[in-house]
């Protein structure tokens, strides 16, 4: 990797001066190969890092004064905003939950060679081209009070009256699961992909039965790209605006951060406090971030690849 | 066999099939969420009933005239090729140095990579574009291709590395050492070997720009909105359209992200590179 570095260095033993100074830099790597670096680092630091600075200086500034915190106190006190937090966790995370937990069934009965693997895979992945409108849209016709399934089900008798599954929690929930599931579907489908087999089938001749290997072998090898994958899936459904606003109660149980912060910014014009919320977003979702990482620290099992080496 | 194999055999064939018809299940449920959706955009007028009315693909050509569907696909397409050529130029080499070079500060730079990837868009979204209307460039084409650029740069730069870090340096020195200047190593040796993994990441930067809604929709206006923004703009205020031009638009989406997915698809095996990925941080 690094053989063009110390190819020379120890030919002219670097004296101070600007020889030497670039020789020392050299040998801690830095040379005019970091140049390539800059423009993407600046350009990151123009439109990601100086924003989210400026964002957190305008949040200490609230818009009718009231001190450095006045914002956060002020959202930590009315109860309608401190509502959001909960709302997008109890939406997030268990959505996030789900699509990795049945990723990992799926995925691995996808694993083995068969006649229709890829096929099954495509049709999995597709969802993922849907859009949230077209889901939310979907879900509207089909799964509301006049749509097939209720029609179906008060036809079969099951019912009495439809059963209700949008304009609440559950139609922002279902429509997670459909847009979220191929992410993750295609994350852990890849990680699995990437344990070694000898693994299990040594495990095999050791007299361990598919459930023992399941759980004892892969599992654990499994578990740094679940984590990986659960972070992932919860980003993506962290920020739920578009379908919240659509098929779920935008005003009572699906308002989420992101909703709050918006309205904050493009409705009553406070970007004071849309950039608290903003910031406040960021610290749940790192939250939550961090306690997956540390789980996955303390189940670390060690490289999945066994000894391929080659 | 023995009984308790037979048995063993039997409860995973059985756990095998719970599997599978859960996900037909799943699959069955979602074809009827689609269908319904399509059903719609080609009918009359659906009350009540199994079927609309009548059928017809005027709603097609509404939408088309009614949201001015031909401009906003050249928004789409002129945003999504701007991001892509330009986190391409600048994430391409930063991936080279970030694969070569160790470095002090290295840990700190990939964070500041790797935090535009792990926030949700809103989260920067929202300084961002108050950053952009301070300088006047919310509303421009310029401002909805930079917003674009804040997750699709450290993603290609994410993307890149790993496969950088697959060519053997000495490949380089053997082309500088037959006199090849930088410039050369670069567009002879190192862009053609590299090329696979710049497909892939082109590929799965337009994709996801196509699909990239919220950070559009926080900076653009009425001329610079890409086909995602305006569909849920139509679908956000409804009455003042039709039900069934809505749906022909979401229709018309998602044929657009299904042909650009089986293109991708074609060109990059997505599995392999998070395997890539893997093998370059298990080492």
């Amino acid at each position: 990797m690094a053989a063009e570095a110390p190819a020379r260095p120890r030919a002219r033993p670097p004296r101070g001066g600007r020889g030497g100074l670039r020789h020392r830099l050299a040998e801690r790597g830095v040379d005019r190969v970091l140049l390539l670096l800059l423009p993407a680092v600046l350009i990151v630091g123009v439109l990601f890092l100086y924003p989210m600075m400026y964002g957190v200086g305008l949040s200490l500034r609230p818009k009718d004064g009231g001190g450095l915190l006045g914002n956060y106190t002020a959202f930590f006190g009315d109860a309608y905003q401190r509502g959001t937090i909960g709302n997008t966790l109890r939406l997030a995370v268990p959505a996030a939950l789900i699509n990795v937990g049945a990723s990992v069934p799926i995925a691995y009965r996808l694993r083995g060679r068969f006649r229709g693997r890829r096929l099954l895979t495509a049709v999995l992945v597709l969802p993922v081209t849907l859009g949230t409108v077209l889901v939310a849209d979907g879900l509207l016709r089909y799964l509301g009070p006049r749509g097939w399934l209720n029609r179906l089900l008060l036809d079969a008798g099951l019912i009495d009256q439809p059963i209700r599954l949008i304009y609440n929690y559950w139609g922002v929930l279902l429509s997670l699961i459909i847009t979220g599931f191929p992410f993750a579907f295609l994350l852990v489908l890849a990680y699995l992909s990437g344990i070694d087999p000898t693994l299990e089938r040594a495990a095999a001749t050791l007299g361990a039965g598919p459930w023992q290997r399941a759980r004892r072998v892969t599992l654990p090898l499994l578990a740094p790209g679940l984590a990986t994958t659960f972070v992932l899936a919860f980003v993506l459904a962290f920020s739920v605006f578009p379908s919240a606003n659509l098929v779920g109660e935008p005003a009572g149980e699906t308002r989420v951060m992101a909703i709050a912060a918006y309205q904050a910014a493009f409705e009553k014009y406070d970007y004071s406090m849309a950039s608290t919320i903003a910031v406040l977003m960021g610290v749940f979702e790192l939250l939550v971030i961090s306690f997956t990482l540390f789980l996955r620290g303390r189940l670390y099992a060690g490289p999945a690849m066994g000894g391929k080496g080659s | 066999m023995t009984a308790v194999s037979f048995m063993a055999s039997r409860r995973r064939a059985l756990a095998g099939w719970a599997v599978w018809g859960c996900v037909a299940f799943f699959l069955l449920n979602l074809a009827a969420l689609i269908l319904s959706v399509v059903v719609n955009s080609f009918g009359t007028t659906w009350f009540s009933g199994w079927l609309p009315q009548g059928f017809t693909t005027a709603w097609y050509a509404d939408a088309w005239k009614e949201f001015a569907l031909g401009e906003v696909l050249q928004v789409t397409l002129g945003v999504t090729l701007a991001v892509v050529a330009l986190s391409l130029l600048l994430g391409v080499p930063a991936a080279y140095a970030l694969a070569r070079r160790d470095f002090p500060g290295k840990r700190l730079v990939l964070l500041l990579l790797l935090l535009p990837v792990l926030l949700p868009p809103i989260t920067y979204g929202i300084p961002l574009a108050t950053v952009l209307y301070k300088f006047h460039l919310a509303g421009t084409m310029t401002g909805v291709v930079a917003a674009n650029l804040v997750p699709a740069l450290p993603f290609v730069v994410l993307v890149m590395t790993p496969f950088v870090e697959q060519i053997d340096a000495n490949v380089e020195s053997a082309a500088r050492m037959c006199g090849a200047r930088t410039r050369q190593v670069f567009s002879r040796v190192l862009v053609p070997l590299l090329m696979p993994g710049i497909l892939a990441a082109g590929i799965l930067v337009l994709v996801r720009t196509v699909a990239m809604f919220e950070l559009t929709f926080l900076v653009a206006d009425a001329d610079s909105q890409t086909l995602i923004v305006a569909l849920y703009s139509a679908a956000f205020t409804p009455g003042i359209r039709a039900a069934q031009a809505i749906d022909a638009m979401a229709v018309i989406y998602m044929a657009l992200s299904a042909v650009l997915l089986v293109v991708a698809l074609l060109f990059v095996n997505p599995t392999q590179i998070v395997a890539q990925v893997k093998e370059a941080t298990a080492e």
